[in-house]
């Protein structure tokens, strides 16, 4: 059904060329949205949709740029399509818009859309745009929750809200355990997305 | 319109309706091309700003369209949320409420202007609160609130608190009920009568005398200050409509009061 670089477009930036992981974009946004579970989830929702809808759109107007001008027309049409899908979250999604709160506007500055946009989407069809701005947004996504996963139980002790180690253990209530509070710090994002880009390297490196 | 042809072999070009059979330049046969002229452009400066104008005009449109096919949708729904904030602080538990607006309609009594602000009157069981709108700073960005009043305009009732941007799991906390519900049952009188509002601090850290205390929430010290501030700078608008005695109908503050003591002294 898909061509074999239609699927590469797609599969590529889901492990060995992931936005986050090999070419380093979007870390000032994973650094943010990961103290907990539910904003990590949905940055990497919204991420994945903006990009894959800037992507269709760039890529279906992509002969009629004009070469000079090329970033501020993408950028024109990510701003749009962010203040497009906000308006509407803001309509139709209260409570996920003030959710996303200032997070959304900050998609606009993310690197992967202008990476994927200027490197993808300027020479290529819309379908394979499409599976690469699902690809990217997918695998910035899948590290925002992995990220995410750890800083929320280990910083909180909970998952989603709910509360994960149990109430009992804590030092608080005569127990031994005590919430990590460096993990609710940023630093901590950036420590934990080094040791997935090591895992990341030394898994694929055995591959090679 | 005389059409161009350029030699493969050596590059001539030769101007004309038709190619000539022998390339003059290196008499080979058979040769000639139609050189074709593209009809403009993608780099061309006047190609570039009219791109540019275009593109503008399409987006500025779309955007203002979205925008008003969605607005009283938006509003509606910024109603809502702000009646469900102001019911989770007179603590109504909303999950148990099928329909909040019209619980909302059910409650409020009434709504004093107060400057720039408003004043929300409401009968819970009976009894009448008073609840006041709370807007400050935290640490990306607004932060703001609703504050419910017993009768006595001294006692909290309840308080929500709503926020733009803090950090999850930090500043973001200051909405669960855990913070909240530290400021039911305190004081934002002292003993005089005078409005001391309440302080946020870190635990150890003691208030002014007079003034009564909750615990900032830990590791999120820049966001407490802001609610410790937001309360003071608020209270102090609502400083005439709090140190009425009874709720003034028309608009609290000033206006009544000196309303009142005008028609005094014209008697006089």
């Amino acid at each position: 059904m898909l061509s074999k670089n239609t699927k590469e477009a797609f599969l590529n930036p889901l492990n060995l060329n992931n936005p986050v992981l090999v070419q380093i974009l979007g870390i000032c946004s994973a650094l943010a949205v990961t103290v907990q579970l539910k904003p990590a989830l949905v940055m990497g929702v919204s991420v994945t949709i903006i990009v894959a809808l800037s992507n269709v759109v760039i890529s279906l107007i992509r002969k009629s740029i004009p070469m000079r001008i090329r970033i501020i027309v993408q950028l024109v049409v990510v701003a749009a399509l962010v203040t497009i899908v906000s308006e509407i979250l803001k309509a139709f999604a209260y409570d996920v818009a003030m959710q996303l709160s200032v997070y959304i506007g900050l998609i606009i500055t993310n690197c992967i859309l202008m990476g994927r946009l200027e490197a993808f989407a300027m020479t290529n069809s819309p379908m394979e745009s499409l599976m690469d701005g699902l690809g990217n947004g997918l695998g910035y996504a899948a590290i925002l929750i992995i990220v995410a996963f750890f800083r929320e139980l280990l910083g909180s002790g909970k998952l989603l809200g709910y509360q994960i180690i149990p109430e009992s253990w804590y030092i608080t209530n005569g127990g031994w355990y005590e919430n990590c509070g460096m993990m609710l710090m940023p630093a901590m994002a950036l420590i934990l997305v080094g040791c997935v880009i090591w895992i990341h390297r030394s898994i694929n490196e055995e591959k090679k | 319109m005389a059409k161009q042809f350029v030699c493969k072999v050596c590059g001539y070009v030769h101007t004309g309706d038709q190619a000539p059979d022998v390339c003059p330049q290196c008499n080979q046969t058979n040769c000639f091309e139609e050189k074709k002229t593209k009809r403009f452009s993608t780099d061309s400066n006047v190609y570039t700003i009219i791109y540019a104008t275009v593109l503008v005009v399409i987006v500025a449109v779309a955007l203002a369209a979205v925008s008003q096919a969605l607005s009283k949708r938006q509003q509606a729904n910024a109603l809502l949320d702000k009646q469900k904030q102001i019911l989770v602080a007179l603590n109504q538990d909303l999950d148990a409420v099928a329909d909040p607006a019209a619980l909302y309609k059910e409650l409020c009594q009434d709504t004093i202007p107060c400057g720039e602000t408003e004043a929300y009157v409401f009968n819970i069981e009976g009894a009448t609160k008073y609840v006041l709108r709370l807007h400050g700073q935290g640490l990306w960005g607004g932060i703001g609130g609703y504050l419910a009043l017993d009768e006595d305009k001294n006692t909290v009732f309840g308080v929500n608190f709503n926020h733009e941007g803090e950090t999850p799991g930090l500043g973001a906390e200051i909405t669960t009920a855990k913070f909240r519900d530290q400021f039911k049952g305190k004081h934002i009188k002292d003993a005089s009568g005078a409005i001391r509002s309440i302080a946020v601090l870190k635990s150890g850290k003691a208030a002014e005398a007079g003034q009564e205390q909750v615990d900032a929430w830990a590791g999120a010290t820049i966001t407490s200050t802001g609610v410790s501030d937001m309360l003071a700078a608020n209270l102090a608008e609502y400083a005439a409509f709090l140190n009425e005695g009874k709720a003034c109908k028309h608009a609290c503050g000033h206006d009544c009061e000196n309303q009142e003591e005008k028609e005094v002294t014209d008697v006089e």
